[in-house]
């Protein structure tokens, strides 16, 4: 379900300006930052859902909501530089001014999965969109019979929202398994892909009552969801959210086309068993 | 430890829980208990793959080095998992070097030993790789996932 604040909701291509309020580092090329409406109008937005932020002068990105969405007067978004855009954004600090138009896009059904075992399966950057859902269901533990989040990064210095993972670990009610792809001596956690992970993590859980949340490289979400499926998880209980260039965000210009579908508007969060038949295809 | 002991460990192993009696039983003789203490290298590169490693405790960090830099750690192996291929291939030979992270209580099979039995029983010899050939398959998956970098652009 797409979440359109009043406010937007008449003209979605113009952007609402927003006051950086913090910046900071998370890893090497990646930056978090803190943003809240020069109007101090509410925020609202859906764990999954993402904005188009506009670097004035430079250009605008599709970059998801990392932040808490019960906290109604600040987003969070987490950024990785990889072009012109993208690398504006990383470089703003605080005080300094950034465009924003959303929440576009579905979101993480997590709110009707009610007694069920959520599990998360992140990998790389793919935890900043999960990190909503994430706080959802740590906010509203008792409501589900479990939280599993699976992570997978290409190497320690690489584990994004490290402290923060750590401390979730430190609770008694989920488990957290967290893995990289290769490591120095000295690393005293697990080395190996994500997808190897998935059986360990769901030894003793009933599959019938998982729901799982899959991000990160589509290669990667793909062995997932085969690895799940093995485990006995359908696909009509297993999300993933994908990837494409979003120019518009409403489904109007195209860019984003995934079959019948535009990412932008039906995504970026679709069930699988919906996408299934498009997802293995090297052209859609 | 009794060969029946070492039957039952076998029988529960997600690798050979299917393995008739009579199989387990061959198997057994080939096995003996191992600890290993934590941080203490299990193998070397280049040394005589003449085990199979059933972990049953503990964690295992399989590394590769070069004298141009420090290793790398490329898989952790843990309790179930099962260390050392080499002793099925020629030359026999561990091709990385094995290092307990932890404490490690291990129950190892003899390779040699192993070898002879499926030459002389060639239904063993079927078992053995009806069995252990999925479990290598899927560790060769994980390995091309590896290589692939995954997360080097990954999105946000």
């Amino acid at each position: 379900m797409t979440v359109q604040p009043a406010s937007l909701a008449a003209d979605p291509m113009v952007p609402r300006r927003f006051r950086v309020d913090r910046a900071w580092s998370e890893i090497d090329g990646v930056r978090s930052m803190e943003l809240r409406p020069l109007d101090s109008g509410p925020v609202a937005f859906e764990p999954g859902q993402f904005n188009m932020l506009y670097a004035f002068g430079v250009g605008e990105i599709a970059v998801s909501l990392s932040g808490d969405a019960a906290q109604r007067d600040r987003l969070v978004h987490t950024t990785r530089a990889v072009g012109e855009v993208s690398r504006a954004i990383t470089q703003l600090n605080e005080g300094d001014m950034v465009g924003v138009r959303g929440p576009f896009g579905t979101a993480w059904p997590i709110a009707r999965q009610t007694g069920r075992h959520a599990v998360f399966v992140a990998g790389g950057l793919g935890l900043a969109p999960l990190r909503p859902a994430i706080y959802h269901v740590l906010a509203n533990r008792a409501d589900f019979a479990g939280l599993t989040l699976i992570y997978g990064a290409r190497s320690p210095q690489d584990l994004l929202y490290a402290d923060e993972v750590a401390r979730w670990k430190s609770r008694f009610d989920v488990e957290i398994e967290v893995t990289v792809d290769h490591a120095a001596p000295g690393w005293t956690g697990r080395v190996g892909v994500v997808t190897t992970v998935i059986d360990r993590a769901l030894a003793g859980v009933d599959p019938a009552l998982v729901s799982a949340f899959l991000c990160g490289p589509e290669i990667m979400m793909r062995y997932g969801v085969m690895s799940l499926e093995a485990a006995g998880v359908g696909q009509d209980r297993i999300w993933v959210s994908l990837e494409r260039n979003m120019k518009c965000a409403i489904g109007f210009c195209g860019h984003c086309q995934f079959g019948p579908t535009f990412v932008c508007r039906d995504g970026p969060v679709y069930r699988h068993d919906q996408i299934a038949h498009l997802i293995n295809k090297s052209e859609v | 430890m009794q060969t029946h002991g070492f039957e039952e460990i076998l029988s529960r192993h997600p690798v050979f829980a299917g393995f008739d009696g009579d199989t387990l039983s061959l198997m057994a003789g080939c096995a003996r208990n191992e600890h290993v203490q934590a941080g203490a290298i299990v193998y070397f590169e280049g040394d005589p793959a003449d085990r199979m490693y059933l972990i049953r405790h503990g964690d295992v960090a399989v590394e590769i080095g070069t004298p141009e830099r420090n290793p790398i750690i490329v898989e952790t192996l843990h309790p179930d998992d099962i260390l050392g291929w080499s002793w099925m291939v020629p030359p026999y030979r561990h091709m990385s070097q094995a290092r307990a992270t932890t404490d490690l209580r291990v129950v190892s099979l003899d390779g040699a030993c192993l070898r002879r039995k499926c030459d002389d029983n060639p239904a063993l010899g079927y078992m053995m790789f009806k069995h252990l050939l999925p479990h290598m398959a899927q560790r060769v998956r994980a390995l091309r996932l590896q290589v692939l970098d995954l997360y080097g652009t990954a999105s946000s």
